[in-house]
């Protein structure tokens, strides 16, 4: 089997969505692609292929390490998606059916991009690709997330696109005869030319950092994860974001090839220790459970690049936290969206009393949170775990401090929200609302598998995870 | 080829100085075509069909289909022709100008291969994302701020043509793609946003806020 397969499949279901007639019978087709696509990456992970050093695209160990949690969160979510848009049949779902499969092409491209420009061409695809989902409540305030979500989005991708220039440019100066295939740029190593690698860097962090979320180049995300549905949610928290962050990996191992590892890792841990304290922050202050859950994805995404900065151990320690933190943030907002809905409000003003009116995703996400907060047994609190300990045997005092600090914060800004509209009395006109929103098992089901994932990350890692990762560290530090 | 760099240099300022829509379209779009009519000038003696179709895709692309697009926009939005300015005309122009000093100086700072040494390239490209940054951030309009976002990516085309001779057309290709994506997808939510707020005002966009 041909590993492009993971890239065409899901678009050609794209194609068949965006003919299929029926509005109802349509959405089926996300959970019968997004199990093809699951068997596949399975099978590709159990068989890792070989792949030759100047492919573009491949199902290298770093995807491996990675893309089969995108490919289980989007086969949940589709599974999601099923009842969602039943629900919500009064919209028609050509657009979001056809262009939520495009996405998962899209990202399983992005995984798999070993050359500088398709990563490129194929982040900027899914950005593009996602506006449309953003935006199909169609609400006025839908449509202003989108445009700040463009905007901004935008402006990352030109800044990433300027630093793959640079990142070529720097090539051509050491001598290159124009291959950008990140084989390449790493066997090409010291030959680099030192100022435009650093130029690069820098403009590739901003850019992919944009796409990642990390602060301050953050802002569009509340706005996008707030007023999008709860499922673009999860699988924009879980995947899109993970593109960027391996497109971070894949470029920080060309940069510790040309000799400017130790800087890149400074600005790492820096943006990262950084992207934690503003989500903090902002946690303590935000009104909004689903501009929370945005919040705690900038959290997130900063302990990754923190992950990323601390060597070996601490990039198998993220990539472990890409799991555990895009399996369990899918719960919280599966179940979130179901509150949502049935609040008619995603604000701790209005929204009250959600152990009374939705108990079965109040509970799911209520545990979620806790999990998400690094509340043992749960995947999360184990990566973190590896996270700090890297951080302490390669002697960050300070930045272990900070670390858990901001996850202290972040706690009480978590579990103030949370509290806040699980407890309490329900407001009159949402309990009506409520019984319209029935929680079926549709709805139910899909969250409590991911939270159960999570779970099972934590309680036993599977061996061959575990090797998955560790292989994906020996393919970006070869030398260490 | 540098005579154009300096061209695209003082439309740059001009289109930061210009307080009226339809002249910060057509600045916009003269500068497309300058830019395109470049990777001929820079690759004469070595002519062949790619840079010559980069070339005619540019000139198309960035001098007619983008603007044309924004005065449709503008048309059907029936837009107020005057350009709002958050950061007023003399400040941005100002700012502008120092921006191009910087460029100028920090391109020093960056080494050049022999063949590039003695062009205007990257201080031209960074110039031009700076001014772009400046009409991103200091313009109310949704519209301005799509011209914006096009300058930026004029500067950063303008680095790229520094690498059109080594690398395959896939980056090139990249680009124009973007460009017009980008716009067609802005250009949609424009009209959105006209239809649910009857103004391109982004400044009305702060529901959204902590």
């Amino acid at each position: 089997m041909n590993p492009l397969l993971l890239i065409i499949v899901p678009l050609l279901g794209a194609a068949l969505a965006a003919l299929w007639p029926s509005n109802r019978t349509r959405p089926w087709l996300l959970p019968v692609v997004g199990l093809a696509h699951a068997a596949m990456t399975l099978w590709f992970f159990i068989n890792p292929p070989v792949v030759a050093p100047g492919d573009w695209l491949g199902f290298d160990p770093l995807a491996r390490a990675v893309l089969p949690a995108v490919s289980l969160l989007f086969l949940v979510c589709a599974a999601y998606g099923v009842p969602y848009l039943r629900i919500r049949s009064e919209r028609p779902n050509r657009v979001f059916v056809a262009v939520l499969l495009a996405v998962l092409g899209l990202l399983s491209a992005g995984h798999q991009a070993r050359h500088l420009g398709v990563l490129w061409i194929t982040t900027e695809a899914v950005t593009l690709a996602a506006v449309p989902l953003i935006h199909f409540n169609s609400t006025p305030r839908a449509f202003e997330a989108t445009w700040k979500y463009l905007l901004i989005g935008g402006t990352g991708i030109a800044l990433s696109l300027l630093g793959s220039f640079c990142l070529g440019y720097a090539s051509l100066h050491g001598g290159g005869v124009g291959d950008l295939t990140f084989t390449a740029l790493t066997a090409q190593g010291t030959g680099l030319s030192s100022p435009w690698v650093k130029t690069a860097w820098v403009l590739l962090l901003v850019g992919y950092g944009t796409k990642m979320g990390l602060a301050p180049m953050h802002t569009w995300k509340p706005d996008a994860y707030g007023e999008a549905p709860g499922i673009i949610g999860a699988i924009l928290a879980g995947g899109v974001t993970t593109v960027a962050f391996t497109a971070i990996l894949r470029v920080r191992a060309v940069i510790g090839a040309a000799g400017e590892g130790p800087i890149a890792d400074r600005t790492l841990l820096v943006i990262g220790l950084f992207s934690m304290l503003v989500a903090a922050l902002f946690l303590l202050g935000t009104r909004d459970f689903k501009r929370m859950l945005a919040y705690s994805s900038v959290e997130h995404m900063g302990i990754l690049s923190i992950g990323a900065s601390l060597g070996g151990a601490g990039v198998a320690a993220a990539l472990f936290h890409v799991w555990s933190n895009g399996l369990t943030k899918g719960a919280l907002f599966l179940s979130a969206g179901n509150m949502r809905r049935a609040a008619g409000s995603a604000s701790m003003d209005n929204a009250r009393g959600m152990s009374v009116l939705t108990p079965r995703s109040a509970a799911i996400f209520i545990a979620g949170m806790f999990a998400v907060t690094a509340c043992p047994p749960f995947g999360p609190f184990f990566s973190e775990l590896q996270v700090v300990r890297a951080a302490v045997a390669s002697g960050h005092g300070f930045a272990t401090a900070m670390f858990l600090g901001c996850l202290l914060l972040a706690f009480f800004g978590l579990t103030r929200v949370a509290f806040g509209i699980a407890d309490g009395r329900p407001r009159l006109a949402a309990k009506t609302n409520a019984k319209r929103c029935a929680e079926t098992i549709g709805v139910i089901a899909p969250p409590l598998v991911l939270l159960g994932l999570s779970l099972w990350l934590g309680l036993r890692t599977p061996a061959m995870l575990r090797e998955a990762w560790a292989a994906a560290v020996t393919q970006l530090f070869p030398n260490p | 080829m540098n005579l154009l760099i300096g061209l695209a240099m003082g439309l740059n300022l001009l289109a930061l100085g210009t307080n009226r829509l339809p002249s910060l379209i057509r600045v916009m779009s003269l500068q497309g075509v300058v830019l395109g009519v470049m990777p001929l000038l820079m690759e004469h003696d070595t002519l062949n069909w790619r840079v010559e179709a980069v070339a005619l895709a540019t000139i198309v692309g960035k001098g007619l289909v983008i603007p044309g697009l924004l005065r449709r926009a503008m048309r059907a939005a029936n837009i107020d022709r005057e350009i709002e300015p958050f950061i007023g005309f003399v400040p941005s122009l100002l700012l502008g100008a120092g921006g191009t000093i910087a460029a100028v100086a920090l391109a020093r700072a960056l080494p050049l291969l022999p063949e590039h040494a003695g062009t205007l390239l990257v201080p031209g490209a960074i110039a031009s994302i700076l001014t772009g940054f400046i009409l991103l951030i200091g313009r109310v309009k949704a519209i301005s701020q799509v011209c914006g976002y096009l300058i930026l990516e004029n500067g950063i085309y303008l680095f790229g043509l520094l690498l059109i001779h080594s690398t395959p057309l896939l980056v090139e290709s990249g680009i124009l793609l973007d460009v017009t994506v980008g716009v067609f997808v802005i250009g949609i939510i424009v009209d959105r946003i006209q239809r649910a707020f009857d103004s391109l005002d982004t400044r009305k966009l702060t529901t959204l806020r902590e």
